[in-house]
């Protein structure tokens, strides 16, 4: 899949925070693409740079929050630069959003219907009467029952999953070829989370949509993505396809991730922890940045930052997999 | 709808039986209004028949009842001071005071509100920053302070505007107009906007808070990320949700507005309900007073019910069951 021309591709981002003590790096050299129809995963610690990639992608960092390098493409064209205006025409019409919890994502003043008609009329040149009726099929799509009904319905007369069905519909009814996902099922109901992925799932693969699928469920990527990003400390530490991370992760980081995580099959007593807390922002420490909680650690990781590098299966940041000796 | 009005009626009407009985005790035993009306010389006959005339000598609860039913259908009794029934001198007077509030109220709106959107917007542009200052002002220079120095430069250096009275007035039926002629416009420049500039300002820096809130809210964020206008995003989805607060605040200072025209209607020597109500006061004139606040209660209470109803008209969430979706 990764050999099709890229409809996303991510090079040496570079997100900061100028702040009175000193610029904070949100994200560094944060490199990836996505293919057309492709669902990448991204995982890792609370803090990592997953949501903030995502905002980045869709040009809603929050100021003073700012790319200061690399650059991001869509379908080979540069988004990252472009002005306000131009990149909301981008927003919604090639690249949808879907934020965390659904109870705050809709207008509450705002029937779903006009949330819905106001989005595609933005970017379709239809009118509204057939808006409304492709409102209606939408809604329908997402699995609302009795949507002819529903669709003049206000966000607070539906259940938290309901909304996110809704969300959903917002975010596809312009039909974009790309959505970021952030958390999407987080905010539900564990026994509803699992129907939403599957309607995400089931619905991106029809339209051929690819997604960055932001989540914390293991089970939910090694069901989903076909490839997945691990970050951390606002870096990618490994990049591969699903099986590989999930079951032989090449970065110690990783590895240590999915041993953190119940097999899927049965129940376990005591998950394994990694021991110790990512490092905030203000204080990553110098090399990689993962070398103090590093079971692995040697002499070369306190120093020098290891870039992401051909480790076989995947892509990882970690010196283990350097091939040439280290200079000096 | 209609329950929910009727209750609020209901929710109301001990507030008004409350100022009433107020009106009521200054009206039956502040100062000895006997002694007012028959001035200086009189016998205790005359007394005796003004005392039962006024029908001082029933029982307090019987007094009441009358009051409130006299009351209820606009009757006031006599003002001391002008002999003339209260209900009369009233009705002279609030149309001065009513054109006055609203003409305040629309401007402090019309300004208010584009303001505090445009200082929520652009929170670091000179501009706001300058509108900021200048709301420092108009919360905190007093409301007589402003007029004075509005009567200053606009009446006597400049000799633009009329520093008092209400200029020429068309009579509409029991109407009286000021909004029909020149000077009569011109007169309402410099009151207007003495009784308006606090609301003014009060509204701006309300509507500029909430919308700093809600331009931080999750669906704006969602908004902008289904790539809606700007314009769809700031004046439909952010401004209509700062609208309850606005709304409740609006809708007391209107009220505010009427009753406490008092200070400018003084400043400006305007004929309305306020000047007669300190004239009064200076006076001892009992029932013009009690009438003056039952009619400011009820004026409060009034505009609450509507401050109630245009929330059930902003937010779904309040109405009662379901809009007119489905089930
Ligand atoms: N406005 C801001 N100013 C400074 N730092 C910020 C700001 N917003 C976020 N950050 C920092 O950026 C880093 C990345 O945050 P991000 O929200 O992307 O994490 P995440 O991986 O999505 O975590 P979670 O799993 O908790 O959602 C965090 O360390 C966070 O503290
Ligand atoms: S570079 Fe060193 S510290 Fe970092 S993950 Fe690899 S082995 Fe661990
Ligand atoms: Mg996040």
């Amino acid at each position: 899949m990764s050999n099709a021309a890229p409809l996303l591709e991510v090079r040496n981002l570079r997100v900061e925070f100028p702040t009175r003590r000193g610029t904070l790096v949100a994200l560094d050299d944060v490199s990836f693409s996505i293919a057309p129809g492709e669902v990448l995963g991204v995982v890792g610690e609370s803090g990592a740079g997953k949501s903030m990639t995502g905002a980045a992608i869709i040009g809603l960092l929050e100021p003073p929050g700012r790319i200061a390098r690399g650059e991001i493409l869509l379908n080979g064209k540069r988004i990252d630069n472009l002005r306000y205006e131009q990149m909301r025409r981008i927003r919604g019409k090639e690249i949808g959003a879907i934020f965390q919890d659904p109870l705050t994502t809709l207008n509450p003043l705002y029937t779903v219907g006009q949330q819905l008609t106001e989005t595609m009329t933005t970017h379709l040149p239809i009118n509204p009467a057939e808006a409304r009726r492709r409102a209606i099929e939408w809604l329908e799509l997402v699995g609302i029952p009795a949507a002819a009904q529903r669709i003049d319905s206000y966000p607070h007369e539906f259940s938290g999953g309901m909304r996110q069905r809704v969300v959903i519909a917002l975010a596809l009814c312009a039909e974009p070829r790309l959505i970021v996902a952030d958390e999407p099922t987080t905010a539900l109901d564990v026994s509803i989370q699992a129907q939403v992925i599957a309607l995400l799932k089931t619905l991106a693969r029809e339209k051929g949509t690819a997604m960055m699928l932001v989540t914390h469920d293991m089970g939910v990527i090694a069901e989903t993505a076909d490839r997945v990003a691990v970050m951390y400390a606002g870096r990618i530490a490994e990049i591969g396809p699903v099986r590989e991370v999930v079951k032989h992760a090449n970065h110690p980081y990783s590895a240590g991730l999915m041993a953190s995580i119940p097999p899927l099959d049965r129940r376990v007593e005591r998950l394994a922890q990694i021991d110790g807390a990512m490092p905030r922002l203000s204080a990553i420490p110098r090399g990689c940045a993962y070398n103090p909680r590093c079971p692995k650690v040697f002499s070369r990781c306190a120093d020098e930052r290891p870039d992401l590098m051909d480790a076989g299966t995947t892509r990882a940041a970690c010196w283990l997999y350097a091939s040439e000796v280290p200079h000096g | 709808m209609f329950a929910f009005i009727v209750s609020r009626i209901l929710q109301a009407l001990p507030v008004l039986l409350s100022v009433a009985l107020i009106s009521f005790a200054m009206f039956a035993y502040v100062g000895d209004p006997v002694a007012i009306m028959l001035g200086q010389d009189y016998t205790q006959a005359q007394r005796d028949a003004l005392v039962a005339e006024l029908g001082l000598d029933r029982p307090f609860w019987v007094q009441f009842a009358t009051f409130i039913g006299n009351a209820a259908q606009g009757e006031f009794g006599l003002s001391y001071r002008l002999s003339r029934p209260v209900a009369d001198l009233i009705a002279e007077r609030a149309p001065a005071t009513l054109e006055l509030a609203f003409t305040a109220a629309v401007l402090a709106l019309l300004v208010g509100v584009p303001m505090g959107v445009y200082t929520g917007l652009y929170r670091n542009s000179w501009l706001s920053r300058f509108f900021l200052t200048f709301s420092l002002i108009g919360v905190s220079l007093p409301t007589f302070l402003i007029g004075i120095l509005l009567i200053l430069v606009f009446a006597v250096w400049l000799g633009w505007l009329p520093s008092f009275g209400r200029g020429d007035t068309v009579r509409l039926g029991a109407w009286t107009t000021g909004f029909l002629t020149v000077s009569g416009l011109k007169a309402l420049v410099l009151p207007a906007i003495t009784l308006g500039l606090f609301q003014l300002t009060l509204i701006m820096r309300l509507v500029r808070a909430e919308m700093l809130e809600v331009l931080r809210a999750d669906y704006i964020k969602f908004a902008r990320a289904r790539g809606l206008p700007n314009r769809a995003v700031h004046f439909g989805h952010a401004l209509k949700n700062t609208l309850v607060p606005v709304i409740t605040i609006v809708g007391l200072q209107l009220g505010a507005i009427i009753a406490f025209a008092i200070v400018t209607e003084t400043v400006f020597q305007w004929p309305g309900m306020g000047l007669l109500f300190i004239q009064s006061v200076g006076a001892a004139d009992i029932p013009v007073m009690s009438a003056y606040l039952l009619l400011i209660s009820l004026v409060f209470v009034t505009i609450n019910l509507i401050v109630d109803l245009l929330y059930y008209a902003v937010d779904p969430r309040l109405r009662i069951g379901r809009g007119k979706g489905g089930h």
